[in-house]
């Protein structure tokens, strides 16, 4: 028991089940699944599907944070892939083929992989802060989407384009599966191979790393250009779901959460050691608490404060220094007792 | 002398036992500290002196144990405890904040106040007063890491006494500084012992400790051996204490470095009129196969400048390096490592170890960045390389899965030689492998360094303790002023034959 509690995953995972067990109490339909047509479906299906975005840019998120930097532009990354697939497939004179389709996800991807390239060279060669560095791209690249869309919220009617967000597969979303793709695809290429190794290395001591002969440029622009990438397939999820490509409103913010899920998983803003595992937990920590929101029917002028405060909650109780306090409140330890009992007990004959 | 036996006891420490996971890190240790006394705790790496100092500090929780403090059972929760309590240290590896101005880091939390806030004016006067008391004369409002690491731990000692401290707690305070800012510091600190500050004082320096200390408590393996008055412990019976076993060792290996090396074949490395502006003069220095290059010279005087620009971690810019006779740019570590040269840093924890990884990561980190992140290193392989390097270099404790920043600093630089012995050089640069370690560890060293170039590696070897540099070296290339004075057969040359070459040679030129 005690082994589990140490483990760096329990407590993300606690405050993720306790979500899960708060919601069903407070509506017991919260988990439950019904089968229909083929498909599944019910709120823990909704938020596997709907976190799918949030998913991707985190895992992302968590290597640029490896190696200690941070990447703020995803959220126009997503805009500027969105705008881009979706000019291809309004510009098409087959709209509805799947060709056309595959060409403008290609393009849009390809797009935002070129972003992380440039956000990567920015950092890593140009050695630029990368607070800095990525900031630029955030506050250009919804103009860039902008212009691409000639100012308009281009929307089309594609059904293979909206099957990205919206299709299923297999019973289960296809989104799900494109989250569950990423996850193992990166889980794979990090861990089977040496880079996450060589990644938490320059995260953790850039300069020793160099001097071992680790090529650490290479290193963290990859990290930049597997965030770009994958916030560009963020942007197809995400615009295929509302089937327009809005360059305002596509993954705001979402720096910002994917950063908190990323810490809510235990990795540290100060680079080095990650896990893919604990950043997976922190998305579904997120996304849980946001159909909760809706679930409890909260009001929108509610919700951010709402939110707000289930996170300093889910934050506390994953706090290492409170977990030493509650337990000087509550254990006894006879072995190694408190100071204040010691000083106490020896001093007082 | 004034430390008396009379003189009352400051500091008490007694049975303090502390487990960590499966190690017994102090087991029933009696320490005390009086008034007025320069007390030195002498023990090789990992004997429990810098656990015994956190015990103390309150930054390890005891498990059995009291602390006594002016007569008074003490328990510190932090460092600032220990701090308010008059207990003040200052760390082998500096703890100051390098973006900060000198005046800054002296009086960081005690800055004088007016009405309008902190008072930087008065706070640089002050700053410039406690380093003046220290004899040291610096401009207060410079950033703190353009300055030297010796200034750097001069600025860490005198913040230490801006805290009114009654007992001074100094780990290695030394182990950067040359002779002169040693005298310099041993001045103040004898001052501080006449006005009564009790002094804790760890250093690797035999001659340091024996002309400081007044009194020398011996740890060994977390046991307490004894506690001596300084002038009734000899050197050889101090040295037999602390690591348990005479030590003939270093004259064997004396021996094994005299031995004939054949310079008329292709060096391994020679380098012609290598510099860079503003850092080094234009130098020469040849390896050949076998041999064991010492440098000598003070800090500062441009040795280590010069082995980064043979290891291209810094760029040259004038000069020319053959490598087998074959002309190389050396451009990057990563240049120097694929034609097989290895450099280990003086500075350990900021260019040497990964601190959050493994023993085991750490170790195969040079084999692994040679071969590119997509041919990762098999668990067997793995297993085998660190297991065989643990062994070889007899890190402890012996396990590869544990984090290297909780290792003592003898084991980390043993981590360190093995990472680069396992990329399999055919010739290692070791910039001060033996600094603020204890001197088992410092033996072993040596002894692998010797026991290598026998087999045909070739070594520079750099270290402040000039008899380690003659005993190992062949050849002796001496620095001074960024530059490069001469070079000496260390066969025909002693310790105090260096030093005056050092200090004379070249100064007419």
């Amino acid at each position: 028991m005690n082994k589990v509690v140490r483990h760096r995953l329990f407590w993300p995972a606690f405050a993720l089940v306790s979500l899960i067990v708060i919601n069903t109490i407070a509506r017991p339909r919260f988990i439950e699944i019904t089968l229909r047509d083929g498909e599944l479906y019910g709120a823990l299906i909704d938020i596997l599907r709907n976190s799918a975005p949030l998913m991707l840019v985190s895992l992302g998120m968590t290597l640029v944070i490896a190696t200690r930097g941070i990447d703020l532009s995803v959220g126009a990354v997503m805009a500027v892939s969105g705008a881009v697939a979706l000019t291809i497939i309004d510009g098409s004179s087959h709209p509805r083929a799947v060709s056309t389709v595959v060409v403008a996800i290609a393009a849009g991807v390809g797009v935002a992989l070129l972003l992380g390239v440039w956000n990567g060279f920015l950092v890593a060669v140009l050695k630029i802060q990368p607070i800095i560095a990525t900031l630029v791209l955030m506050l250009a690249g919804r103009g860039v989407a902008l212009l691409i869309t000639d100012g308009f919220i281009t929307t089309v009617t594609s059904p293979p384009y909206k099957y990205v967000a919206s299709g299923y597969l297999i019973w289960l979303p296809f989104a799900f599966f494109i989250s569950v793709a990423a996850v193992a695809a990166i889980g794979l290429v990090e861990r089977r191979t040496a880079l996450g190794m060589l990644t938490e290395a320059v995260g953790i001591n850039p300069e020793a790393s160099r001097l071992a002969g680790v090529r650490s440029t290479g290193i963290i622009l990859s990290a930049y250009v597997v965030s770009g990438t994958l916030a560009g397939i963020a942007g197809i999820i995400y615009s295929s779901n509302i089937m327009a490509a809005d360059a305002n409103a596509a993954g705001e913010l979402i720096e910002l959460y994917a950063i908190l899920a990323v810490v809510l998983g235990g990795t540290s803003l100060m680079g080095g050691k990650f896990s893919i595992a604990g950043t997976v937990i922190g998305v579904l920590i997120i996304q849980t608490l946001q159909s909760t929101i809706l679930f409890l029917g909260v009001s929108s002028a509610e919700s951010p404060v709402f939110f707000a405060i289930v996170v300093v909650i889910v934050v506390l109780i994953q706090s290492p220094r409170l977990h030493h306090l509650a337990g000087l409140l509550t254990r006894k330890r006879p072995a190694r007792p408190t100071p204040e009992l010691r000083t106490e007990a020896e001093v007082a004959p | 002398m004034p430390a008396e036996t009379e003189n009352p006891r400051v500091v008490e420490m007694r049975g303090i036992t502390i487990r960590f996971p499966g190690v017994l890190a102090l087991d029933a240790v009696d320490f005390s500290l009086r008034r007025g006394e320069v007390h030195a705790l002498m023990g090789e790496n990992g004997a429990g002196k810098s656990t015994l100092i956190k015990a103390l500090t309150g930054v390890y929780r005891i498990d059995q144990g009291t602390i006594g403090v002016a007569g008074e059972e003490r328990v510190f929760g932090s460092a600032a405890d220990a701090q308010a309590a008059g207990i003040s240290t200052v760390y082998q590896e500096i703890n100051l904040c390098p973006n900060l101005s000198v005046g800054e880091n002296v009086m960081l939390g005690h800055e004088p106040r007016s009405v309008r806030g902190i008072d930087w004016r008065a706070t640089h006067r002050e700053a410039t007063r406690h380093l003046a008391a220290l004899g040291v004369h610096l401009d207060v409002h410079s950033q703190l890491s353009s300055h030297s690491i010796a200034v750097q731990q001069l600025v860490a000692i005198s913040r230490a006494m801006v805290l009114d401290a009654r007992v001074l707690i100094l780990d290695e305070p030394t182990s950067s500084l040359d002779r002169e800012e040693v005298e310099r510091l041993f001045t103040v600190i004898r001052g501080l012992r006449d006005q009564g500050v009790a002094i804790l004082f760890v250093s690797h320096f035999l001659d340091q400790v024996y002309e400081i200390a007044d009194r020398i408590t011996v740890l060994r393996n977390g046991q307490l051996v004894g506690e001596y008055a300084a002038e009734a412990l000899s050197r050889g019976d101090l040295v037999s204490k602390m690591i348990g076993r005479e030590l003939n060792e270093l004259e064997a290996i004396s021996a094994r470095s005299e031995r004939p090396i054949d310079r008329t074949a292709t060096p391994v490395l020679r380098a012609s009129g290598i510099g860079r502006k503003g850092v080094l003069e234009a130098a020469d220095i040849d390896v050949h196969e076998g041999e064991v290059v010492g440098v000598a010279g003070l800090l500062g005087s441009g040795r280590t400048e010069l082995v980064r620009l043979l290891y291209g971690a810094d760029r040259a810019d004038t000069g020319t390096i053959e490598v087998h006779g074959e002309p190389t740019r050396m451009s990057s570590p990563r240049h120097a490592m694929e034609r097989r040269i290895a450099f280990s840093s003086e500075n350990r924890r900021a260019e040497g170890i990964i601190a959050d990884l493994t023993v085991a990561e750490n170790i195969v980190l040079g084999i692994q960045a040679r071969r590119g992140w997509l041919h990762r290193i098999g668990r067997a392989e793995q297993e085998s390389v660190v297991g065989d390097y643990i062994r070889a270099l007899d890190v402890r404790p012996a396990d590869p899965n544990r984090i290297v920043g909780d290792l003592s600093g003898g084991n980390q630089q043993k981590v360190l030689l093995a990472r680069w012995l396992a990329t399999a050089p055919e010739l290692i640069i070791l910039d001060e492998p033996t600094r603020g370690i204890d001197v088992g560890a410092k033996a072993d060293i040596q002894r692998k360094v010797a026991e290598l170039a026998e087999k045909g590696l070739s070594v520079i070897f750099i270290s402040s303790e000039l008899e380690e540099v003659l005993r190992l070296a062949q050849r002796v290339v001496v620095m001074r002023d960024r530059r490069q004075i001469g070079e000496l057969d260390s066969s025909k040359v002693d310790v105090d034959g260096v030093i005056d070459y050092m200090a004379t040679e070249g100064s007419v030129a």
